[in-house]
């Protein structure tokens, strides 16, 4: 978290906030940025105003991504997504900061939140392995055959991360899409984009390979239309489209029948127990015939 | 290439090729771990001496040579474990299952840490090669760590319903030929759900248990979770019988695992056993032959056979007989007998002077009976216990060595002629612990292991091991499994 | 090795009932057992991890030195860098000449010449002249090419020939047309060596690379070799392990023994020690001479020259140390 100076009147280092890409940290290919405060109006920041044409690059990094990714052992995504959640715990304070300022939160309530992210990175983490013995398994068929359905990832998924919930909502909808094995191109919270900035860093230092996942701050619109629209996402997730931006980004995704995952109606309850349902939305299922003879 | 005669060349001469290529000794350091002269057992948090004031002595198979003395735990220690663990079992059972996971989490990572120091002195105190503890233990023992730790926050995914609760107190005897990794079996499981454990780890192999009671105080786990009370049998039996037990979990013998069985009858305990075997290891002859034959010296020679999963028996088509055996005797003859802690070491020492004794006695009685005994050509170490890789062809059905769990590097070869053979003679025997098929075939892999009477079957592998597969036995292997989702329904109640 | 030159070869290292008609080959080639490859590749892993210390380190430092085909193969090859690759095959590390020579020098045909010259005068007659042929490396060109290629590098003086097989013909199926165009190049080497070469990457499988392994041996090939060193996959321990069963297993057959020379990609010498306990434990110690294994390789010389520099000295070198050519 900037603030201008530290307690001892020495001038503080500011951040320089950057697009999170192909395991690197761009800036915004248009050379734009806006300006991101806290609940009372301060400057923050200066964010990356992401274009069409870096939702591009991203969606190409993470098409390069997912064969890794999504061939990986179960075991090892597990791994990775558990050394995410040590990275984020060595920064808690710094995201804790982040995220009372981005969300107007008291300091005890962004500790918590934070917390709470990175019990669900840990919670997610354990069902890379599990996954598949929960919704997957045998199925006997009346047949000499032999016929097993798995789950596999359904490819390029787009996430518009949660207007509101800045670091908690962020992991609850990212963390589903990468354990089932997808690669996610993020749009950040317009307004409250730091925190999934600097989870970035997290993300590029935890292993991770580059490009699986992308981040994107500026207009969630401007953003999410390319991308609800571009035929080589298989998949999005709709929870940070507002209003009447949700039907529209549908309406586009259909062209190619992405998988939709609709934003909750009303406002979301981010600490509640998920369920399976945000990562079984980005998972198919394959099945598998043989016959069993001598 | 100066002629073109195309002869191998004179024998002495590549011989010398070969004696010149000979790995010379590549031993991995036994500094990395720091053996006190004596250990006690490990009750409510603390190291304590037995209160009867008992030890005994555990030696390094390899040289004999005494690495420590050990508390003997007699059956007051056995009471103090039991009662730590009672205690313990409320809170650990009511913390959050978030809570309980992260600990697991932390264990998992700090055997990561550790895990050559423990692959070392797993390779001390059990005598296989570093190699395997290295490769094959230590990475399976942080796995089943991390795949538990991810199950402790979701119990109610496990299939067992919607709230299912842990059973209390779990009192379990491991075996000693994976210290360690039957350690991680039993414990990982049984603390994900809620448990708490009293541990007995095997007499001749106790320290990887007392070091991982190091690692439990290292990842903060709350005092008298993890209790470790090392001895003989008759501590073993004195915490099985305990009344104050819910579960009792073993690995080892049939033998033991039937008198465990006796115990509890009548009991409210909950009883899963991991036992003997003899397994089948069967290869038709569109089998990947080369393949085939690793797998073959892979099944029986890992861990110097002491592998209850072992593929003692190789029934092989008779139309392949000669040549799978031909290829099987010049792969052994490549095998590295010797010092555990060389890394180039493929076979390491017995475990025991007893099993030895045991190996010994079957593999006369095999020669007794009529086999055709080989062994590799190979020079054994003239301290500790030593058994060369050995091979009894003209093997059939009713010799002992078919029939009996020798749990040494010993191979039987029979012969079948049809699937229908193959299937009869894998089945004929009281065990059903383990089988290995090996065909090109898919449909023949499929037919082939639904006729089989074995909780594991191999196809075009063997002695594969992951957290996530469910392992254990049929009929007198045992009951119960332990692994993957399954491995949960030992450690809770429907509920 | 022309069999009317070599009567004493005849019948030998050949099974003339497989290869009488396409399908008799075809029916020979797929009924060698498969490859299954999780295990092919865990066994080469797992002898990947052998250890090889001192006194026998030492040794495979220098046996792998001896068996290097220093090789240049690119479009922009002059004289001058040929010349300067055979003085740096003829005497490997100028500051140490205890250090062995390679097996050969490795060029196109068009600089066969060259290299047998420059190794002339550098009194380094025992380094052989290999070179490509065959319209290497894709192989494409009409058969009389082919030919006329192989007997121009041999009469430039090749003492060895790397040919191509016809990929295409292969993987659709016609053995019989690889088999054949290997014995007619064969025919055209004269006294001069043959390697087959296999591009192990176009193959793609390992089933494809055991029976290409034996259409060869059958053919009369003195080597066999994995790849081109052009494509992206090219020697790797897993194919070059099966290789190794194959010619073990056709000296059991036929009694003719064959070499292996897997190559491109192999560039330090711990890659090339890994590769001779893969020899050692699966050929055995009748291949574990540059008479029986090569590798075709040109920045692999330099590390094994400062390794051996290092368990000279003690000290780590590095790439000042030794002669860039």
């Amino acid at each position: 978290m900037s603030t201008p100076e530290t307690s001892r009147g020495r001038l503080a280092v500011l951040k320089t906030y950057k697009l999170y890409v192909g395991g690197k940290f761009p800036r915004s290919e248009s050379g734009r940025v806006y300006e991101v405060t806290d609940g009372k109006g301060q400057w923050l920041a200066n964010a990356p105003l992401a274009s069409r044409k870096d939702a591009r690059d991203a969606v190409v990094a993470a098409r390069k991504a997912f064969g890794g990714w999504s061939g990986a052992t179960a075991y090892n995504r597990g791994q990775i997504l558990y050394r995410i959640a040590e990275m984020l715990e060595g920064r808690r304070e710094q995201f804790a900061a982040e995220v009372a300022a981005a969300e107007g939160l008291s300091k005890a309530k962004a500790q918590a939140a934070t917390d709470a992210a990175i019990d669900r990175w840990v919670w997610y983490a354990g069902w890379s392995d599990k996954l598949a013995q929960v919704v997957g398994g045998a199925n006997p068929v009346a047949g000499p055959f032999f016929n097993l359905s798995t789950p596999e990832p359904t490819g390029v998924v787009a996430v518009l991360a949660p207007q509101r919930s800045s670091l908690l909502g962020l992991v609850s909808v990212l963390a589903p899409v990468l354990v089932g094995g997808n690669t996610a191109v993020v749009v950040t919270s317009r307004d409250a984009p730091l925190p999934a900035l600097s989870l970035a860093e997290v993300l590029a230092t935890s292993d991770l390979p580059g490009g699986v996942v992308g981040v994107l701050s500026g207009d969630t619109a401007e953003i999410a239309r390319p991308l609800a629209a571009h035929q080589d996402v298989n998949a999005i997730d709709l929870a940070g489209a507002e209003g009447g931006l949700a039907a529209e980004l549908e309406a586009a995704a259909a062209e190619n029948l992405k998988r939709v995952l609709r934003p909750t109606a009303g406002p979301a309850d981010w600490t509640a127990d998920p369920g399976l349902e945000r990562m079984t939305a980005f998972l198919e299922t394959k099945t598998v015939w043989h016959p069993v003879g001598a | 290439m100066t002629d073109n005669d195309t002869t191998p060349q004179d024998p002495s001469a590549t011989a010398a090729a070969s004696q010149l290529f000979a790995y010379a000794p590549a031993p991995e350091s036994r500094a990395v771990v720091d053996l006190a002269p004596s250990y006690g057992l490990f009750v409510d948090g603390e190291f304590r001496e037995a209160a009867a004031g008992k030890v005994f002595k555990t030696l390094s198979p390899a040289t004999e040579e005494v690495l420590a003395e050990v508390a003997h735990a007699g059956e007051e220690d056995v009471e103090a474990a039991v009662r730590a663990a009672r205690a313990a079992f409320g809170p650990w059972s009511a913390l959050p299952g978030t809570e309980r996971a992260k600990y697991l989490f932390r264990i998992a990572r700090v055997i990561q840490e550790r895990s050559r120091e423990l692959a070392v002195l797993e390779t001390l105190d059990n005598g296989k090669p570093i190699r395997e503890s290295r490769d094959a233990d230590l990475p399976l023992v942080a796995a089943h760590f991390f795949y538990y730790a991810g199950w402790a926050d979701k119990l109610s995914w496990a299939g067992l319903g919607p709230d299912p609760r842990p059973l209390g107190v779990a009192a379990q005897v491991i075996p000693w030929n994976f210290p360690l990794l039957m350690l991680a079996w039993k414990i990982a499981p049984a603390l994900a759900a809620g448990n708490t454990v009293v541990l007995k780890p095997a007499e001749t192999t106790p320290l990887s248990a007392l070091f991982f009671a190091d690692i439990c105080r290292q990842a903060g786990l709350p005092k008298g979770v993890v209790n470790i009370v090392t001895g003989d049998g008759a501590t073993g039996a004195a915490l099985v019988a305990h009344p104050d037990v819910n579960k009792v979990a073993f690995t080892g013998s049939t033998a033991v695992g039937r008198q465990i069985a006796r115990t509890v009858a009548g009991t409210d305990k909950r009883l899963t056993l991991e036992l003997g075997g003899k397994g089948a290891n069967i290869v038709f002859e569109d089998a990947p032959l080369d393949q085939a034959v690793e797998g073959i010296v892979g099944g029986i020679f890992f861990n110097q056979g002491q592998v209850c999963c072992a593929g003692s028996r190789l029934l092989v088509q008779e139309s392949v007989h000669d040549e799978v055996l031909d290829a099987l005797k010049r792969r052994l003859a490549t095998l590295r007998v010797g010092d555990p802690l060389d890394k180039n070491t493929d076979v390491g020492a017995i475990n025991s002077a007893e099993q030895l004794a045991r190996i010994t006695e079957l593999a006369d009685a095999g020669e007794a009976e009529g086999a055709a005994r080989w062994s590799a050509p190979c020079a054994l170490p003239s301290e500790g216990y030593w058994f060369a890789p050995t091979v009894f062809t003209d093997v059939s059905q009713a010799h002992r060595i078919a029939r009996e769990e020798i749990f040494g590097p010993v191979l039987s070869v029979l012969t079948f002629r049809t699937p229908d053979e193959a299937v009869a003679k894998a089945n004929n025997t009281p065990y059903g612990l383990s089988a290995g098929i090996w065909t090109e075939k898919g449909s023949r892999i499929l037919k082939m292991a639904n006729r089989l009477r074995a909780g594991v079957v191999w196809a075009n592998t063997f002695n594969k091991f992951d957290p996530t597969s469910p392992f254990g036995g049929y009929k007198e292997s045992g009951y119960g499994r332990e692994g993957g989702r399954h491995g949960l329904e030992a450690y809770l109640e429907h509920a | 090795m022309p069999t009317d030159a070599a009567p004493r070869d005849a019948g030998r290292g050949t099974l003339p009932d497989v290869t009488s008609s396409d399908a008799a080959l075809r029916r020979f080639l797929h009924g060698l057992p498969g490859v299954d490859a999780v295990g092919l590749e865990a066994r080469a892993a797992a002898l990947g991890t052998r250890s090889i210390k001192t006194s026998a380190k030492a040794y495979a430092l220098d046996l792998a030195i001896s068996m290097i085909d220093l090789t240049t193969l690119e479009g922009a090859d002059t004289p001058g860098k040929v010349r300067s690759l055979c003085a740096k095959g003829a005497s490997p590390d100028p500051g140490d000449r205890t250090a062995p020579r390679v097996a050969a020098i490795c060029v196109y045909p068009d600089m066969a010449a060259t290299a047998k010259r420059a190794l002339a005068d550098a009194g380094a007659d025992e380094v052989k002249v290999a070179s490509v042929a065959t319209a290497f490396p894709a192989g494409r060109a009409a058969l009389s090419v082919k030919l006329a290629d192989t007997r121009e590098a041999v009469a430039a003086g090749a003492d060895e020939i790397d040919m191509v097989i016809d990929r295409g013909a292969f993987l659709s199926g016609r053995y019989l047309q690889v088999f054949e165009e290997i014995r007619e190049v064969k025919q055209s080497c004269g006294d001069a060596h043959l390697k087959v070469i296999f591009e192990n990457g176009e193959l793609a499988t390992y089933d494809n690379i055991r029976r290409a392994s034996w259409l060869a041996m059958l053919a009369g090939a003195d080597f066999i070799k994995t790849s081109t060193g052009k494509v992206a996959v090219n020697a790797t321990p897993p194919n070059t392990l099966l290789m190794l069963e194959a010619v073990r297993d056709f000296r059991t057959s036929t009694g003719r023994q064959v070499g292996v020379k897997p190559a491109g990609g192999i560039r330090t010498a711990k890659d090339a020690i890994k590769y001779l306990v893969l020899v050692n434990e699966t050929a055995g110690g009748d291949w574990l001479s540059p008479d029986w294994f090569r590798f075709g390789a040109s920045s692999l010389l330099n590390d094994l020259l400062m390794q051996r520099q290092k368990l000279t000295t003690g000290r780590y070198s590095g790439p000042d140390y030794v002669t860039v050519d």
